[in-house]
Parts: C-alpha cells; sequence; structure tokens
C-alpha cells in the first residue's frame, strides 16, 4: 500500500478538477489529482488538454487509480490495478463529473448498442468507424456532438426517429425507429443512444454534500465539489473558484463569480433548448439491471428501491446502481438510497487498509 | 508508419497504435462479446468511461478488468466472454 499527502486532494481530472487544481496551485500548495482514467482530460478532454489549461496546469497526476471511500476524514482511500493508495490532505475538491443517462428499451443489452458518448470515448480509444453504420437516438447535445465526431471519422451516421427496440442475434444489427405512426426498420453495425448526463454524485454525499456554497463547498468545510452536469464552461469556473478558495484566495475566487453566473445561465438556456419527454417503453422482459439481469417486469411487483432490492438484487451489482438507478427513477420514481462506501467495487487487500489504521 | 503495440486477444494477436484501449482493442478483432451476463446474455462496453462495468474481460490471468479503462501494453493477454 502506498501513502501520500497533498495540501489540496482533487478527485477527477477532467475540466473541472483541472481547473480546480490549477488555482489551488498557483500559491504553491502541493496538489494531487487523482482519476479513474488513463490519463487526465476527463470525457471532455480526452484528445488532450487545451490552452490555457495545459499551461496552467502543473499538479501531479496519479491516473488509473479510482477512490473508493475515505478512511477517515482528511484520508482518501484508492486503489489502481497494482495497489492500494491512501491520500492525506489538508483540502479535498471532489469533481467526479457525470455519466450518461441511460433507458431501457427492448434490446438495448445487445453488445455494440452503447451510450453516444461511449461510442466516442471508444472510438477516440482506438476503434475503426469508417464506413460503419452508426445509429444515433434519443436527446441532448451530446447526439449532436457525438454525431459530428463520428461523421468526421467516416462513419455513415444516421439520425431520425424515436428509438423502440434493437434487434439482432449475438449483438445489435438493428435500430426499430418510430417516426408519428410510422414504423420502421434501420440496419446498423452501431446503436447509440443519449438521454441527457446524471452527475456522478457518489463521492461528494459520501465525503461532503450535493449542495454547496458560493465557494463550492460542502456542508463539510474544506470539502469542495466542483463541475458536474453543466457544460464544460460551467465546470471551469466552478473548479477554478473551488480551487482558490481551496487555498484561500477568495479575491481571485470572488473574480470567477460572473463567470460562473454566465455560464449557469447558458447551461439553462440548452436545457431549455433540449426539453422534453425522455422517451423510454421497457417490455415487461426488459432488462432494466444490466449488473443483475432485473426485468421492468421483475421490478414492477415492488413499492420501493429497498424492497426490490432485497428481493431481486437490482442495483447491488459491480456498477452499483449508476446505470439502472436514474433508469429506475425515471420508470418507477424512486430515488436511490444513501451512499455507502466503498463506492467502486474494490479488492479486499485496498479494504485492509482500513483495519491497519485500526489496529 | 507508428510503432504498433501487439496484444493477443483470446489467443489472436492484434497490432494497434499506442493509446488504443483494451476495449477498442477487442472490437477491432471482431469480438462484440466481452463477457456473460448472470443469465447467460452476451455482454460489450456501454458507457466507455469506467462506469457500467460491462466491458469486464480477463487481463493476464485478472479477471473483471475494465477493458475501455486499460490502455494496451505490449505482450498483454486478453480473454473475453467469460462467464459470470
Amino acid at each position: 500500500m502506498r501513502s501520500r499527502e497533498a495540501n489540496v486532494a482533487v478527485v477527477g481530472a477532467g475540466p473541472a478538477g483541472i481547473a480546480a487544481a490549477s488555482a489551488a496551485g498557483e500559491s504553491g500548495l502541493a496538489v494531487l489529482v487523482l482519476d479513474d482514467n488513463p490519463a487526465a482530460g476527463g470525457q471532455i478532454w480526452r484528445g488532450g488538454i487545451p490552452e490555457p489549461w495545459r499551461e496552467r496546469f502543473h499538479a501531479e497526476v496519479i491516473a488509473n487509480t479510482r477512490v473508493v471511500g475515505a478512511i477517515e476524514p482528511g484520508v482518501l482511500l484508492a486503489e489502481s490495478a497494482e495497489d492500494a493508495l491512501t491520500v492525506r490532505y489538508r483540502k479535498l475538491i471532489l469533481a467526479p463529473g457525470a455519466r450518461e443517462r441511460l433507458l431501457p428499451f427492448p434490446g438495448w443489452t445487445l453488445p455494440n448498442v452503447m451510450a453516444a458518448g461511449g461510442l466516442q470515448a471508444l472510438v477516440k480509444g482506438g476503434l475503426p468507424i469508417e464506413d460503419k453504420r452508426v445509429v444515433l437516438a434519443g436527446t441532448g447535445p451530446l447526439l449532436l456532438a457525438v454525431g459530428m465526431h463520428l461523421l468526421k471519422r467516416g462513419a455513415r451516421v444516421y439520425r431520425g426517429g424515436r428509438i423502440e427496440a434493437a434487434e439482432g442475434i449475438g449483438q445489435v444489427q438493428a435500430a426499430i425507429l418510430r417516426r408519428g405512426h410510422r414504423l420502421w426498420r434501420e440496419p446498423c453495425d452501431y446503436l447509440a443512444v443519449s438521454f441527457g448526463l446524471v452527475a456522478n454524485t457518489e463521492l461528494p454525499l459520501l465525503l461532503g454534500s450535493v449542495e454547496v456554497d458560493e465557494w463550492q463547498q460542502t456542508a463539510v468545510p474544506g470539502v469542495y465539489y466542483a463541475g458536474h452536469t453543466g457544460g464544460v464552461g460551467l465546470a471551469l469556473a466552478e473548479g477554478e473558484i473551488a480551487g482558490y478558495a481551496s487555498a484561500g484566495r477568495l479575491a481571485d475566487a470572488r473574480r470567477r463569480f460572473d463567470g460562473r453566473r454566465r455560464a449557469r445561465w447558458f447551461q439553462t438556456a440548452v436545457e431549455w433548448l433540449f426539453r422534453g419527454e425522455l422517451p423510454c417503453k421497457p417490455c415487461p422482459d426488459t432488462i432494466v439491471c444490466r449488473c443483475e439481469d432485473v426485468s421492468f417486469g421483475a421490478l414492477s411487483k415492488y413499492k420501493s428501491w429497498r424492497s426490490a432490492k432485497l428481493e431481486t438484487r437490482c442495483g447491488m451489482g459491480p456498477c452499483q446502481g449508476r446505470i439502472c438507478g436514474p433508469a429506475v427513477e425515471h420508470l418507477l420514481g424512486w430515488k436511490s438510497e444513501s451512499v455507502r462506501p466503498p463506492v467502486f467495487p474494490a479488492r479486499v487487500e485496498t479494504l485492509a487498509a482500513i483495519h491497519w489504521k485500526d489496529s | 508508419m507508428p510503432v504498433q503495440i501487439q496484444i493477443r486477444v483470446n489467443g489472436r494477436t492484434v497490432r494497434v497504435p499506442p493509446g488504443t484501449t483494451v476495449a477498442a482493442a477487442v472490437m477491432r478483432t471482431g469480438e462484440s462479446a466481452f463477457r456473460r451476463s448472470v443469465t447467460g446474455e452476451p455482454r460489450g462496453p456501454l458507457c466507455g468511461m469506467g462506469i457500467c462495468f460491462e466491458c469486464r474481460v480477463t487481463l493476464d490471468g485478472v479477471p473483471h478488468t475494465r477493458s475501455c479503462q486499460t490502455l494496451c501494453v505490449g505482450g498483454m493477454e486478453v480473454q473475453t466472454d467469460a462467464q459470470p
């Protein structure tokens, strides 16, 4: 097990985390950034960190390392493929970002049915997409961005119609789409869907709170939360404010308040543009929880998350409800319960670090 | 032509450019069933960002490795389609 110390620990190296680490590090504090991905940049800057941030960002990044919880207040517990890591910090900035909301429809568990951003990430990670037929379905600004990216890479992108089902043997072969009364079968190699974003609130809920004050500080003093579903501009503004505030540079933080206000306004406008009902039509045998293969019909028999969980294991697999949670909330109105550590599946050796500390 | 990295997927050699994720390398072989679900369904990458755990493979003998969050390193041995 490795142990590290930092004045400011930042979890997440996406735009918010990078802005936070850049601001916090300006006055020479030791800043340590932890990120689950192989490289800094998050989902938005997967191809590399743009200027001026590349110039401003000097913090040490520990990549391929996911935070699973805290050993005690002020000490994070994380693990990589190789070992466990503890990080003792004075200030903590949580920038865990967002994930895509995925809603179940018949056939959505077939291989090559993916989240739109997921397909884009795979393409950026080396998946050849030239001349492949991609059907895009769902809603939100991300679909447009992904569509543009795939077109540039030579994919044959089809967009139009509401997704009813995915069909195929072994993997997706066609999307069943609907427009008004017209229902048709669109052959494809990949079906990429997007239904908006959901914030990764597990760590803020566990170590601070989702609610923040004007300095991006959570209900726990010294623990900040920045960025989530509000777009890059807002993530950068919140990150910088959190970074300066964590370093005690409140005047510098305050100078970013205007930028944050403008970014929030812009985000409200974007959300208004893409408002509307989310399409979601599972059949009784459509799987909702992909980790435990729990169908919509099985879940519908219960009255709450708790009873459904106890009887079906819905939300109790490796993703810990990250995928089915927002879907269940949308379909059945159940809000997921409180978060418990470890927030990601962890090895026994990693969890043993808690024991070593106690003994 | 940049230097290619060589890994093996289900015993087959695959050459990929540096920076390729294991998930992308597996898909380059035409394989789409990365794992079997608890009821035996084939599953493949979904979120592409380490959240959903659908792209798990056995990597150098270590099961349940998220292939989308792992970069290819020369000599890696990847096994897909593991039973739960």
